[in-house]
């Protein structure tokens, strides 16, 4: 068997080894066309069109999806809402999750524990969490009002009243994704040569606030900007506590984008004016990642 | 100087706890409300250890709501099935894109470049469609079908099989081992790093998701746990929360246990997926 491959024409070989190629790629090709490319094909195609689920016709009707978009008081309220709520989230998160990593890098012994405990909210079934939190939340029998109740504060009924019910889901968000940013961090933090730090000290940067800003915030950069883009992205995709704690309410205060598309497309069976929806959420990811690689572009030019 | 430096690792160890207790904080109360009867629950006192312990009780009408053996069952298969297909599908891709002569690898790249910018949200509504006319709704291939095809898995491993020398590759065929004996003799076993880390990664992903079982499955027969967690509060009606944090409770411990015992790998699995993703 050897001897025939060494011996075949180079030109065979490299046919036969195309060949292998193809096979071995073949079965991802497929599936990737069926599952990702066909679909977001047909999710932009769908947007052109009135098709419901359940009539058996439809019509291509052009922008008409989108200029309802345009006028939808639900749809605008739920990209407010996301905004708001992505823009609480992520840099409180990121924040949050950078001073712990520094406290835990900086710690001798007790770092495996703490690292731990923050990771923990990361496996923990987000919709069972959720369910913990609505007790925590709860107006009166839930133990952070009792706790304000002691120090003689009232407390809001975080997730029944629309003046706080992105505050309650944001807090519970932040709390869950802390974990997974802190990990990155300490990451990026253990990447960092130390004879920086001591080159930074005979350089004269005496004080750990300049070794920060000298040396860990440059170093640190490409993981900060990763990190932000991940939270972004995921904090736009934000559903599962939404669906389970308030499902977009009270008075749609809490109704986000992926809710409002579920809502739409598959309770309500508007698969062609969702699917307009969704067009608008993929091109928040694209910009999204767009930005990020002009930014890192940039960055490279610079180095 | 070093009472200055004692000083520091005292706030900083003191932070570092006070945060702990804050982020450890919700599962204080589950364990502890899981255990309490409704009408201490109702006395809304701070108090975290039950004056009458009621987990029995609890315990039993959390498992009687909803067959709680059927969704974490639901649950291992359907991840078990998701992951088992992905490496299948991706490997033997990766290792052509990376090892071989492979004139499509460039277009394959883009694919998968673009493939990692679509979620399962964008793609739901065809496929919700296309799965309708088939009449697949409210079964394991609904579930798993979707995820078949996993770019990341495909990126993270031309990744690392871009690393494996070549010398290993020419002297396994050399030895007249054919290509699918290579990827699974010689490729895999190089891998193990990325795929333990992508296991990790595609499990917490799927044991968590919510939205595309919702979407599929309204029979409580095929109920992943997130989606069973929903039936069983829809049929709890009133604020049976001392069940309910039992229920919460037997849901969120598989996982939790699993990463408690495998924390390392698994903070090193999501570090390597994070980072590459």
């Amino acid at each position: 068997m050897a001897s025939i491959v060494s011996e075949m024409p180079i030109a065979a070989a490299d046919r036969r080894e195309a060949r292998i190629a193809w096979l071995l790629a073949a079965p991802a090709i497929v599936l990737l066309f069926l599952f990702i490319l066909l679909p977001t094909f047909a999710v932009v195609l769908l947007g052109f069109t009135d098709f419901e689920l359940g009539y058996g016709g439809f019509r291509f009707v052009g922008l008409e999806n989108y200029a309802e978009l345009i006028g939808d008081r639900t749809f605008r309220r739920s990209l407010w809402n996301t905004a708001v709520y992505t823009a609480i989230v992520t840099p409180i998160s990121i924040v949050l999750a950078l001073a712990i990593a520094l406290l835990i890098e900086a710690e001798t012994r007790a770092k495996a524990f703490f690292r731990t405990v923050y990771f923990l909210p990361v496996a923990s079934l987000l919709v069972a969490m959720a369910t913990v939190w609505q007790f925590l939340f709860h107006p009166s029998i839930g133990p952070i009002n009792t706790f304000l109740a002691g120090l003689g504060i009232p407390g809001p009924n975080w997730l029944g009243a629309s003046g706080t019910v992105l505050y309650g889901l944001s807090i519970i968000g932040i709390w869950q994704s802390v974990g997974f940013n802190m990990v990155l961090f300490l990451a990026g933090l253990t990447a960092i040569p130390r004879e920086l730090y001591a080159a930074a000290e005979v350089d004269g940067a005496k004080s750990r606030l300049d070794r920060f800003r000298l040396v860990t915030w440059p170093m640190l950069a490409p993981t900060t900007l990763f990190v932000t883009t991940i939270s972004i992205i995921n904090s736009v995709k934000v559903f599962e506590t939404v669906k389970t704690l308030t499902e977009g309410g009270p008075n749609k205060a809490s109704e986000v984008l992926l809710f409002t598309i579920y809502q739409e497309g598959f309770v309500y069976l508007r698969v062609g004016y969702a699917s307009a929806m969704t067009v608008v959420f993929l091109a928040i990811l694209v910009v999204l990642m767009f930005l990020q690689y002009r930014v890192l572009d940039r960055k490279v030019h610079y180095a | 100087m070093t009472a200055n430096l004692s000083f520091g690792r005292i706030l900083r160890f003191t932070l570092l706890s006070l945060g702990a207790l804050i982020f450890l904080a919700p599962y204080i109360f589950m364990i502890s409300t899981a255990g309490k009867a409704q009408s201490e629950i109702f006395s809304s006192s701070l108090s975290l250890i039950p004056e009458q312990w009621s987990y029995v009780e609890n315990f039993t009408k959390a498992l009687s709501r909803v067959s709680m053996p059927t969704l974490l069952m639901n649950g291992v298969i359907v991840c078990a099935m998701i992951f088992v297909v992905q490496i299948v599908v991706a490997i033997p891709c990766a290792y052509a894109m990376a090892k071989l002569k492979f004139r499509a690898a460039r277009l394959m790249m883009v694919l998968v470049m673009l493939g990692l910018l679509v979620p399962i949200h964008a793609t739901a509504l065809p496929l919700y469609v296309a799965f309708d006319r088939l009449a697949v709704l409210n079964s394991y291939t609904a579930l798993v079908a979707p995820f078949s095809i996993s770019v990341f898995a495909i990126f993270l491993f031309l990744q690392f099989f871009r690393a494996i020398p070549d010398d290993l590759i020419h002297a396994a065929r050399l030895d007249g081992m054919s290509e699918t004996g290579i990827v699974a003799r010689v490729v895999v076993p190089n891998a193990w790093p990325a795929i333990t880390a992508f296991a990790i990664f595609s499990v917490v992903a799927h044991w968590n998701d919510l939205f595309w079982p919702l979407v599929v499955v309204t029979n409580q027969h095929y109920a992943t746990p997130p989606l069973g967690l929903l039936y069983f509060r829809a049929a709890e009606a009133g604020d049976d929360y001392g069940a309910l944090m039992a229920a919460t409770l037997i849901i969120t411990f598989p996982l939790v246990a699993a990463f408690l015992v495998a924390q390392k790998r698994f903070v090193e699995g999501i570090t390597m997926t994070g980072l590459k993703g």
